[in-house]
């Protein structure tokens, strides 16, 4: 069944037209990576399945709701159970890594401080962080705050998490303990949406694949079926042939 | 044209705000505890700046108007002259300026700054509301801290006059005092009081403006951070006429 279904999605930013009627969907459980040249529109496309952007005409579907002309107010209820991952984290800067992860639990839930801060250490522990409770943002590393990031955002349990190239400017051993947070979610039966231009994490992590040319859909394909043809758009995206 | 573009986009833009404040104000919950956090970084640290300026300003206007009326025997005068300036206009004016100069530029560089980190995205994602957590408490702590500040620097002000006074022009504390009371009424002091209010909301409502719409990175911020002072100072300057203007025709009628 599926989670998320867009339909036709159409949006300009001024006289610049980003995407021409892009549809797909999204089942239970499943990690679609969106790929596509740098200006495609893929953040686009993933701010507006939670509402940060809104399609000029189209529908977007989250678990049957279409929500794309919903009000800040109302989308709160999807937010709650759509995440979303910021490439560079988007940590609260003016507080700690510990109260980061506290926001949406104090916003969101009756849970006591105790609670929280139990809930707290667990998902710390489960990132990588521990220790790092008291710390500002600014001093964590990079591939740190992307995963006190990824650590925020499902906090609360989302059904989904849509991804924006969580792994990009990250070394290879971050990339590899975000590759396996996402892993780890994705058998906890949770539907994402992967945008990213690394490769190696698009086969590692992802099950189906859609690559944005042009502000439209040129190509699809299950992760198994991409080397299949050579001569194909997708491949030749993926050898850097062809591009935006 | 592109003045007058930016000028309607920014009416347009700060009554949306506006709107936005008082709708989700009205709705619970109330941030208290931000509000506090933006008391105390808005009020208190704008004290000794505020302070400096209310003390040099009471302090200069004694002299210049001692000196400048010592030699038409009407230093006597000093007080009146002084205390009602600063009641009426000086003391909320200039406490509101320089407000805007140090809150204002505050306020639009921090959520500035946070628009283009995508903290205001991710406020926004994680199921809360911007206006709510970052504008509301800031537009609140504004309207409580500017009128006390200027009622402080009201006092300060009239210090200042007083010192030179003495120091420098001979008057008596108590004579200096004593005519400062004979001259100030209650309409005085709500008049200049009145006006903070509005000023109040002339710095914090172009700030938070000005900072959630930010374009064009750290370069953005700092045009925006500029453009959020100038915009208060002018509304503040011009806003004061009319202001004062309405204050007399109310003051007529009671």
């Amino acid at each position: 069944m599926a989670v998320i279904e867009v339909k036709n999605f159409t949006k300009s930013f001024g006289s610049k037209l980003v995407h021409r009627g892009v549809s797909f969907s999204v089942n239970q459980g499943e990690c679609l990576g969106l790929i596509g040249g740098s200006g495609a529109g893929k953040s686009v496309i993933l701010r507006s399945l939670i509402g940060l952007e809104k399609p000029d005409q189209g529908e977007i579907h989250i678990d049957g709701e279409e929500i794309s002309r919903w009000t800040e107010r109302q989308l709160v209820e999807i937010r709650k159970r759509v995440a979303y991952v910021f490439q560079n984290g988007a940590l609260f800067d003016s507080m700690t890594v510990y109260d980061n992860l506290a926001y949406a639990l104090r916003e969101h839930t009756d849970l006591s401080e105790g609670e929280i801060s139990d809930r707290i250490r667990q998902q710390l522990e489960e990132f990588g962080l521990q220790g790092n409770d008291f710390v500002y943002p600014s001093q964590l590393s990079g591939g740190m705050q992307k995963r006190v990031g990824l650590a925020r955002s499902i906090i609360l349990g989302p059904k989904v998490v849509l991804y924006d190239e969580p792994t990009a400017g990250l070394d290879p051993y971050n990339t590899k303990k975000i590759q396996d947070m996402i892993l780890r979610l994705k058998d906890r039966g949770v539907t994402s949406v992967f945008v990213t231009h690394d490769m190696p994490s698009v086969y590692a992590v992802c099950d189906r694949v859609i690559l944005l040319l042009n502000g439209q859909i040129e190509a699809s394909g299950s992760i198994a079926d991409l080397g299949k043809d050579p001569e194909g758009i997708m491949q030749r995206f993926i050898n850097g042939i062809e591009g935006a | 044209m592109s003045v007058v573009r930016d000028l309607i986009r920014f009416m347009g833009g700060t009554a949306i705000l506006t709107k936005q404040v008082i709708s989700e104000g009205l709705r619970p919950p109330l941030y208290l505890r931000l509000i506090t956090e933006q008391i105390q970084s808005i009020g208190l640290m704008s004290l000794p700046l505020v302070l400096i300026t209310a003390l040099s300003t009471g302090m200069v206007m004694a002299l210049q108007f001692g000196l400048g009326l010592e030699k038409f025997g009407g230093k006597m005068y000093v007080p009146k002259i002084v205390s009602l300036s600063i009641i009426r206009e000086l003391g909320p004016v200039f406490t509101s300026l320089m407000m805007a100069a140090r809150v204002g530029a505050g306020i639009t560089s921090e959520l500035g700054s946070m628009k283009v980190t995508q903290q205001i995205d991710a406020i926004r994602a994680l199921g809360t509301s911007p206006i709510k957590k970052i504008v509301i408490p800031r537009v609140i702590a504004c309207i409580i801290c500017v009128p006390l500040l200027a009622a402080i620097a009201n006092l300060v002000g009239i210090g200042g006059g007083l010192l030179v006074g003495w120091s420098e022009l001979n008057l008596t504390p108590a004579f200096y005092w004593q005519k400062v009371l004979e001259t100030i009424t209650l309409v005085d002091y709500m008049s200049g009081m009145g006006k903070t209010f509005f000023f109040a909301l002339f710095i914090a409502l172009p700030a938070c403006y000005f900072g959630l719409n930010v374009s064009g990175g750290t370069r953005g911020v700092g045009v925006a951070t500029t453009t959020s002072v100038v915009t208060a100072s002018i509304l503040i300057l011009v806003g004061d006429y009319f202001l004062t203007k309405a204050f007399w025709i109310i003051e007529q009628w009671l």
